[in-house]
Order: C-alpha cells, then structure tokens, then sequence
C-alpha cells in the first residue's frame, strides 16, 4: 500500500505531535545547529571564492592572462580549482552528513514514528 | 539531402527506437500519480544522480559551451564554471530539505505554511515560465542542429524538424510519465558522456595528450579573458550578472527541483546530487577540451561561419577527427539530448500544472478520481509540446548557452529567493511569496524584453543581421544582456518586503515544516507494487 496519495499536512497519527515542542527539543535544536553550522558558513565561502574568480575574471585580464607553465594561464588554474573546490565541498558536506546529521535527524524521526508503526 | 544525413538520421532512428521501447516497457506499473510524476518515489540516488545530469547536461552544456569557448574563448569557460558551482546550492541548501516536505512541485513546499491557493498559482506561472524559456533554447538548438546535420538551411525544413522533435518528446512523456522520462535521461547521460569522452581522448591524442600543447595551437586570445565579455564596462558587468544567474538559477530550475521527487528518501536525494555533481563536472572538464580542440582543429572563424553558427563547433570538431561516422554518431547524441531535456521540462511544466492548478487549486485537492490529476498531467503535456514547438520556431538560431542563461536569472529571481525563505526563515508568509515570485518574475521578463537580447543589437557585418531576436526595431533601454544583477537582488528583498509588510504569521505551521524537512518524519515514500 502507498501512502503516496495524502499530502503530508493530512496524513495520519503523526499530525498529533505538538511540532512546536519537538522544534523546541534540545536534540532538534542540536541538529538544526549541526545543519546550519556547516551549510551557512560553506555556501558563503563557496559563494565568494566563486564571485572572486568572477571579478577577477571579468576585470584582471592581465594577470589572468599571465602564463605560470607552458600555455597553462593563471586564469585556466583559477577555473579548474573552482572545480577542486566544487568537488571538495561536496565530499565535506557527505562525511559530515552521514556522521552527524543522520544520525541525529534518524533518532528524531524514530522518536515521532515509533508511536505509529 | 546527402549521404551523411542519411546516415545521420538513421543513427538517430536508432536512439529513438531504443528508448521509445524503455519508455513502453517502464510505463507498464505507471498507475498512480505518484507513479506517473514521481516515478513511484522508487529510482536510488546513482540512477536518479545520472538521470539528473542527463537533464542538466542539455544541448546548452554540449553545443552551446563547447561553441562559446571555441568561438569566445575563455569567456566561454565561465558558463560551465557557473553550471557546475551552482550544484552546491542545491546540495547543501534545498535537495533534502525540499524531498522531505514536497509530493511533485515547488507549489508543494510552499503551500505546507501559506495560504495554498494563491502560492501554488504563483508557484505554477514561475515554473510554467522557467520551462519554457528553458525549451524554447533547446527547441532553438534542434533547429541549428538539423541546419548542420542534415544540409535543410532553408527556415521551414528546419520547422518540420523541430515540429518532429516535438512530436517524439510528447510521445515519450505520455507514454512514459516521470519513469519513461528518467530511463531517457539515463540513457542519454551514458551516451552524451561516452561520446564526449571519445572525443576528449581522440582531441588530445592529437597533441600528444599535452593540455598545454593544445592551447598552444590555438589563437593567443582566445587563452585569455574577455573577448566576448572584456570591451566595455557594460559588457563587463553582463559578464558579473550572468555569473550570478548561473550560479544561482541551478537550484530554482523546476525540472532540477522535481528530479529530487523521484527517490525515496532525503539520504537519496543527497547520493543523486553528489552522483551528479562529479558527472557534471567531469563533463564540463571534457567540454573545456572540446571548445579549444575544435578552436584548434575546425578554426573559430569557420565556425561562427557554418550554419547552425557557434552551436556547431562540437558536431563540426566530430567531423574533423571520425569524418562523417563520428559526426553522425555525436549529432545523434546530441539530439537525443535536446529530446531528452526538452521531455522531462514538458513533464515538470505539466506535472504542474496538474498537481498545483487543477488537483489544488481548482478541485482543491478533492479529486474525485484518483486518475484525474495524471489524465490533466497528459493533457497538459500535449499543449506545452505544441507551444514549444511554435517557440521553437520562433527563436530559431539563437545561441542556446545564452537562452539558458536566460531561463536560469528567471529560475534565480522568482524561485530561489522563495524557496530559501521558505525552507530558512521562520516569518516568512504568503504575501512575501507573492512578492517575490510574481515580483521577480515580471522584473526579469520585462527586463528581458527591453534589453539588447530582443532589439537593437547593430549589425553584423558578416551576416548582415543584427544579433537581437527581432530585427530592425530598437526599442532597448537595459543595457545588459543578462537582467540577473539587478533581478535577484531585488527578488530577494521584495520577499523580505512582502514578508514583513504583511501581518500574516504561521510560526506553528514552520515548526511542523522544519521537524518534517530536518528528520524526514513522514515524507513520502517510494510506492510498492
């Protein structure tokens, strides 16, 4: 059987918890904290590097023009490290989301299913 | 008509038939609207990863980066940079969030605290407007593509070609719905990425697998940035703005959104997009290649010469090194990927529609037919296929990387900014959606239209045309090319305005969404046959 046909806002026993006293849960609030701690502060240093690379792009064209090993530019390395970057986040977010959200967000979502199964 | 677009259209046939058979033998258990849009929920993270390059890497990644850098460049090296970049705002901020609190669309995670009828409408008209500037460049793509391929230059040979491509991708998505559509994408991802990977390798074969070789054979400027971007300060914050739009847009595009609908848990939707981050990038590394070994081996200036004009540097670089076995094989990857995209924007447009407008808004959400929503879905596909079609048509030769990144400032101003609060802040309300979506999307469009894309763009010496889409009128006043610079901006703070002009406040409602979207707590789940 699916449970694929109600929307969430209808769905069955869980609508009895109070959503506000979970939120308000120090194992909620500690997730939450493990969330943003990481994504906020990433996304804003992944978001500058970029815009950085951008600028520099569009208004330094000498120095990125300026050739470091064979034909190879400053500005070809600038790029492809964006690349490094972009992949090396992405590793970062998984070993922390597997180490120390899912956990915790498992726990939580155990706790609200268990009284439903 | 010659040989080779025989053989290149029989090798098409080819593709086509393949997948027409996936997509009949995957639509068998499609019953449910669950099954039909979401794919029954039941793809794993690898399967719907591929999938969701297979939709990202559109003819815009392939024909259009590989012709910008050829032609422009350094310049064009941007566009794959911000494509690829842009992938870190959907992992971190919005793939799990938005699986744990949505069934189909975005109006989903929206209408969970606001008032649900008018955000769905809005979430519906700014979905329904991202997929079809998104179509209308891959429609625009086919078009150049068949120029090419099959030797038809004249403008209404090329319209029954995209008229046919049309056809086909309605036929995938009714057949098929969400599931036939995914094993497309699959396919396509296998075959684009193979292809482009044989090139690469045969490319720097050529130069002894030496990058630095390769470049040395190009021209000197092109090596450098700003040919396309560098001649004055206008073009230069064209350049900023469509960093922005790039970079921003990819976690806003509804075609992106709903692939995250088809796994069955947050932890997936998280797997598919690391799958398609390396895919992507590793793309845009072979493309990198391509744009400077057709610079090298075809010449940009018989490029920008031949018709289908800069979208024909890889099919022409194909030429070049496997004659015309190659370039048949890469201009039938090529169209199964602008087939492939174009089918699974039609079925996000669709889904929409259906899902938000008719099963909510007009029947509010009592359907007394569980069938209805999915019969709506097809109906819907069938229209938006006919308008991409005429689109199609219409924008006919323009370069694709561009219209993308059209579609991505619409996909960064009306639905990012939206999306976030939505899913980060706590007041955000009904009014402040509104805002921003409608807001957003009406600066970018009018923007749009008033910019040098529409008209006055001077003549070109060489072809005699101006580059603007219509030509002989003048009636621009943006300067830039690209509005993402001043849309998102104001995007973002006319949802902050609406917010908090408006009294309206659901601090319960957002407790109950931020538990459901951190821990999963009864999201929906993959569907059991």
């Amino acid at each position: 059987m699916s449970t694929a046909e109600h929307p969430p806002a209808e769905s069955n026993r869980i609508d009895e918890h109070n959503w506000a006293e979970v939120q308000a849960s120090p194992d909620f609030v500690e997730l939450r904290r493990r969330l943003r701690s990481f994504v906020f502060p990433m996304a804003g240093l992944f978001l500058v590097w970029y815009l950085l690379y951008v600028l520099l792009a569009d208004y330094a064209h000498g120095f990125m023009a300026t050739k470091v090993f064979g034909n190879i530019n400053i500005g070809l390395i600038f790029g492809l490290l964006q690349f490094v970057s972009t992949f090396a986040i992405t590793t970062l977010y998984v070993r922390h989301a597997n180490k120390n959200l899912d956990p915790a967000a498992e726990k939580i979502r155990n706790e609200l299913e268990g009284g439903q199964a | 008509m010659n040989s080779n677009a025989v053989l290149n259209i029989s090798i098409f046939a080819v593709f086509v038939a393949i997948t027409l058979v996936v997509v009949i033998r995957a639509s068998r258990n499609s019953k449910t609207a669950a099954d039909y849009l979401a794919a029954g929920r039941a793809f794993t993270g690898p399967q719907n990863g591929i999938a969701i390059a297979g939709d990202y890497l559109s003819a815009a990644s392939f024909l259009g980066i590989a012709g910008a850098i050829a032609v422009n460049g350094y310049d064009g090296f941007l566009y794959s940079i911000g494509f690829l970049v842009a992938w870190l705002v959907a992992l971190l901020l919005v793939a799990e969030l938005l699986r744990n609190t949505g069934k189909y669309t975005m109006g989903d995670v929206l209408a969970f605290r606001m008032r649900q009828r008018p955000v769905r409408a809005a979430a519906a008209t700014s979905t329904m407007a991202v997929s079809f500037f998104y179509l209308l460049a891959q429609m625009a793509g086919a078009g150049g593509l068949v120029a090419l391929l099959l030797g038809i230059t004249g403008k209404g040979g090329q319209a029954i070609v995209i008229a046919v491509v049309g056809a086909l991708m309605i036929a995938y998505v009714l057949i098929g719905g969400m599931k036939g559509t995914t094993w497309v994408q699959i396919i396509k991802a296998v075959l684009l990425i193979a292809g482009a990977s044989v090139m690469t390798v045969w490319v720097l074969s050529k130069y002894g697998f030496n990058l630095s070789t390769l470049l040395g054979s190009v021209k000197e400027t092109l090596l450098a940035p700003g040919l396309q971007y560098g001649k004055t300060g206008t073009s230069k914050l064209d350049f900023v703005s469509l960093g922005l739009a790039l970079v921003l847009g990819t976690a806003g595009l509804p075609h992106i959104l709903m692939r995250f609908y088809t796994v069955p848990t947050a932890k997936e939707a998280r797997r598919s997009v690391v799958w398609a981050i390396w895919l992507i990038g590793g793309f845009y590394l072979l493309t990198l290649v391509l744009g400077y070994g057709a610079a090298a081996l075809v010449g940009s200036e018989k490029i920008s010469k031949a018709p289908g004009g800069v979208n024909s540097a890889a099919p022409l670089l194909a030429e070049a090194l496997g004659g015309p076995v190659l370039l048949g094989l890469i201009a039938a990857v090529a169209f199964a990927t602008i087939l492939a995209v174009v089918a699974g924007l039609t079925i996000t447009a669709s889904a929409s529609f259906a899902h938000d407008i008719y099963a909510n808004i007009i029947k509010k959400g009592q359907l007394e037919d569980k069938e209805a929503e999915v019969k709506v879905a097809r109906r819907t596909a069938v229209v938006i296929g006919l308008v991409a079609i005429l689109g199609g048509i219409l924008a006919n030769g323009q370069n694709i990387a561009f219209l993308v990144a059209l579609a991505f400032a619409v996909a960064a101003s009306a639905n990012l900014p939206t999306i976030l609060y939505s899913l980060f802040w706590k007041r955000f309300n009904t009014s402040g959606a509104l805002w921003s979506i409608y807001g957003g999307l009406g600066i970018t469009v009018l923007l749009i239209v008033f910019s040098p894309v529409v008209s006055g763009k001077p003549v070109a010496a060489a072809t005699g045309k101006s580059a603007s889409m219509i030509q002989g009128v003048d009636f621009h006043w943006f300067p830039l090319d690209n509005p993402g610079i001043v849309s998102i901006p104001l995007s973002f703070l006319l949802g902050f305005l609406g917010t908090v002009l408006s009294k309206e406040k659901n601090p319960a409602k957002y407790a109950e969404m931020e538990v459901r979207a951190l821990t999963g707590v009864g999201a929906e789940k993959a569907t059991v046959h």
